[in-house]
């Protein structure tokens, strides 16, 4: 490990970013994510990589497709007005399977909304913003620490997985600095290229896998990329069969990898009766609630979905039937998971929507409230 | 004939979904043609487009191909060209795609100067949704959304693109074809951001509704009121062809390469 | 060292965020767990303005000053909203500039010519944050002044290294300065 030193976690972010290999930004400012962009317009082209500010939210996610489209590992980042303008692409990223990874450091809405305060109020528009049934992998960091690892993951996943990942983050991780201790070095993970000769090459091939190889643009694997429904040959198709074919894969090609994708911090659970289940920013106060919650003698434990689609339903499902509080900073968003994996009356919700951070001493109340109920 | 152009196909995509009498096909050609004139190596060659029918093009052509959201090709190929731009790109647009929900891509695309060449097939109409009007349906012309005669003024995208900084701009139809494949040559040798704007003919969608009988009255109707520039002054209907305007600025992605070389001496 | 949490309070381009990430880098140097963190406006100038740190030498969770140590306000509006209601067992440092009307505290109350220290030496108010975080960390009693001195030399805009190291002693010399007489 080097040596420790302060850090953002929006520069923990562009750092992790570089270090899995990222060669393209394309990006549109906007508060709380402006620093990831500004910090990869110095640094890209110190390293042969592009930074290019694009004219709009949906010009930057189409750009890094056709980035990552020749081969380059490429990233943009926003929030969440952004996020819903990013829509568009990112559902065609996802159709032709085209690995990139999007940023979004959430603020609270609707619409401009505080564009200064946190919230976590995009969980569900990660998950189904984009239209049409779809896989999508969300990564929530608690600490700047994490920023810095989960970007090199989001990155392997993307590549890995030939899908567009998002860096689900919030305006408490993204603007605090903290104490980091970055690697020397990191595993980085490159998409599986065509073994084979370009007369062969099936450029969206239902393997075993599930993940085709993929060619870049310029390689010599001259094929077709489109977002309409398409056949294993990427050419449109309007057969049923065929477009079943196809959506069967595309939406189920996480699951052989699920165990690797779903990603989860568990703590003081055994004998926990009560189980505050958190993410993001909020999960600290979470944590530090817990803790209060223990010295006070509650069996209290603490559950952290770091990857919160898909949601690790399985991890959580071990606990069915203890008691659930789920506090978040929305009116209730991925409460409704742990709902659907727990069953609805064992959990109880706590909301903050006012762009403050949910405070320790607020989830301790309801900690102490709903054990006293408990017991 | 075909058969000189067949090695740029992919015949198992072909038939095309286009009508009887659309220009696409021909304009297609024209571009095959211009590639081949050429000599471009078909795995360097890329090309984009949005959606629409003259948006289907790529799919039946055998090079890097990619068809893109609606209005945003211009914005994918700004990453290709920007990410490798060693690779020939080429962008293909219908008019509703460029110019009405790809209009802010299309004049920064301009305004960069990136090397790009974009051709914009012109049937004055949204042609796949069945007939609506769009920013390039002239004045009075009827659609299924300006039933009365299109009240709103089009666009001149060939000023647009000037205005926004592109440095080529250029005119044909896809009755003057062989303009139209030195056109698009001299297009890709501009070192810049060049537009060229091909009329064509959607005889279903937009001919049936103003008094075009048939796609060959379109086609007349090309070949009548094209006035070739520096020739004549385009007047009423008539419109200029040819190169209509050319000048020289620096390019995005060499202006991009050079500050990485400045970077490095520093 | 136990949890310390400290303040920075006051305007918008006073530099206050700047001052606090200064006080984090020294605590990461000094080998302390460190969080920072800020609120502000949408106004890049003139808005209410505000800096936290908490450093710690066990894992810090919630990141969000709860119990300040000490805080630094240095606009009346700051110190209504931050100093007025400190707990006596806190420090509180205000600089008699801007902050001209104070209530009588019977301790830990540093009234500081940081604005004025600053412009006599340099003719401006540039680099008055760096005096207050001299103050600051002399007052606080936490960090060497190795270590913020370091941290100053890490984070000092370019060309404005000397200029900043030599506000800091100033600043530094205050803070000794206030604890020896009170």
């Amino acid at each position: 490990m080097s040596k420790a030193r302060l850090m953002q976690g929006n520069e923990a972010c562009a750092e992790g970013a570089l270090a899995a290999g990222v060669k393209f930004y394309a990006g549109y400012p906007i508060t709380p994510s402006t620093e990831i962009a500004e910090i990869m317009a110095e640094k890209l082209p110190l390293i042969g990589g592009t930074f290019i500010q694009m004219e709009d939210e949906i010009g930057s996610m189409a750009a890094i497709i056709g980035a990552s489209l020749t081969g380059a590992k490429a990233l943009t980042a926003t929030s969440g007005p952004g996020f819903s303008l990013k829509q568009e692409n990112l559902g065609y990223a996802i159709a032709t399977e085209v690995p990139c990874v999007l940023v979004n450091v959430q603020r609270a809405g609707p619409s401009t909304g505080l564009p200064t305060s946190p919230a976590q109020a995009d969980v569900m528009q990660a998950r189904w913003g984009t239209h049409g049934d779809h896989p999508i992998i969300a990564l929530c960091p608690s600490s700047v620490q994490e920023c810095y690892e989960l970007t090199v993951k989001a990155f392997n996943f993307a590549e890995e997985f030939r899908q567009p990942v998002i860096m689900l983050m919030d305006e408490v991780v993204g603007h605090l600095r903290e104490k980091v201790e970055l690697p020397d070095a990191v595993e980085v993970v490159e998409r599986k290229k065509p073994s084979v000769s370009p007369d062969e090459y099936i450029p969206y091939a239902n393997n075993e896998s599930m993940i085709p190889a993929m060619a870049n643009f310029g390689d010599g694997y001259r094929y077709h990329v489109t977002g309409l429904t398409h056949g294993e040959n990427g050419l449109p198709t309007g057969k049923p069969a065929v477009a079943e074919k196809y959506l069967e894969r595309l939406t189920r090609k996480l699951d052989p990898y699920l165990d690797r994708i779903q990603l989860y911090e568990e703590i003081l659970l055994e004998d926990a009766e009560l189980i505050v289940v958190a993410y993001g920013g909020p999960a600290r106060s979470a944590l530090e609630a817990v803790h209060a919650a223990r010295s006070e003698g509650l069996n209290v434990g603490f559950f952290r979905p770091i990857t919160i689609w898909p949601f690790p339903q399985e991890a959580l499902e071990k606990y069915a039937g203890r008691q659930f509080l789920v506090p978040e900073m929305n009116s209730g968003q991925l409460v409704g998971e742990i709902e659907r994996v727990v069953g609805r009356r064992q959990v109880q919700r706590l909301n903050r929507i006012d762009g403050e951070l949910i405070t320790p001493d607020q989830i301790l109340q309801r900690i102490r409230e709903v054990m006293t109920h408990v017991q | 004939m075909f058969s000189e152009i067949a090695q740029y196909f992919r015949t198992e995509a072909l038939p095309h979904i286009w009508c009887p009498g659309c220009g696409i096909g021909t304009i297609t050609a024209a571009i095959v043609r211009s590639i081949k004139t050429l000599q471009l190596d078909q795995n360097n060659v890329v090309i984009v487009s949005g959606i629409g029918c003259s948006s289907r093009m790529p799919g039946y052509l055998d090079f890097n191909t990619l068809h893109t959201t609606h209005g945003r090709a211009l914005a994918f190929a700004t990453g290709i060209k920007a990410s490798r731009p060693e690779l020939d790109v080429f962008v293909i647009m219908g008019d509703g795609d460029a110019s009405a929900i790809g209009g802010n891509h299309f004049i920064h695309a301009a305004r960069r100067n990136i090397d790009l060449t974009a051709i914009i097939i012109n049937n004055s109409i949204y042609g796949m949704t069945g007939g609506q009007s769009s920013p390039m349906t002239p004045h009075d012309k009827r659609a299924t959304t300006s039933p009365y005669g299109n009240l709103e003024r089009p666009f001149q995208i060939l000023d647009v693109a000037k205005a926004a900084g592109a440095t080529y701009g250029a005119r044909a139809t896809a009755f003057h074809n062989q303009l139209l494949t030195k056109l698009i040559v001299n297009a890709y040798n501009n070192p810049g951001f060049s537009v060229v704007e091909t009329i064509s003919q959607c005889p279903v969608s937009y001919g049936r509704r103003n008094k075009f009988k048939t796609p060959a009255d379109m086609l007349m109707w090309q070949k009548e009121h094209a006035v070739m520039i520096g020739q004549k002054e385009a007047v009423g209907e008539d419109f200029s062809i040819g190169e209509i305007f050319k000048s020289e600025a620096p390019e995005y992605t060499g202006e991009y390469a050079k500050l990485r070389q400045r970077l490095k001496g520093e | 060292m136990a949890k310390q949490q400290f303040i920075f309070s006051g305007t918008g381009g006073q530099g206050l965020i700047l001052a606090a990430i200064m006080l984090a880098d020294a605590a990461v140097l000094a080998g302390q767990n460190v969080v920072q963190s800020q609120s502000y406006g949408p106004e890049a100038r003139g808005g209410a303005s505000k800096a936290e740190v908490i450093i710690s030498d066990e894992a810090i969770n919630y990141p969000k000053v709860q119990r300040p140590d000490l805080v630094l306000s240095i606009s009346q509006e700051a110190y209504k909203k931050y100093g007025l209601t400190l707990d006596e067992k806190a420090k509180l440092i205000v600089d008699d500039t801007y902050v001209p009307e104070t209530k009588p505290r019977s301790r830990n109350f540093y009234s500081l010519p940081l604005t004025k220290v600053t412009r006599t030496e340099f003719g401006s108010e540039q680099s008055a944050n760096v005096v207050a975080l001299g103050a600051v960390a002399a007052i606080s009693r936490q960090l060497s002044l190795e270590h913020v001195r370091e941290a100053v030399r890490q984070r000092a805009p370019k060309g404005t290294t000397d200029r900043n190291l030599k506000a800091l002693e100033l600043g530094w010399q205050l803070g000794v300065g206030a604890l020896n007489q009170a």
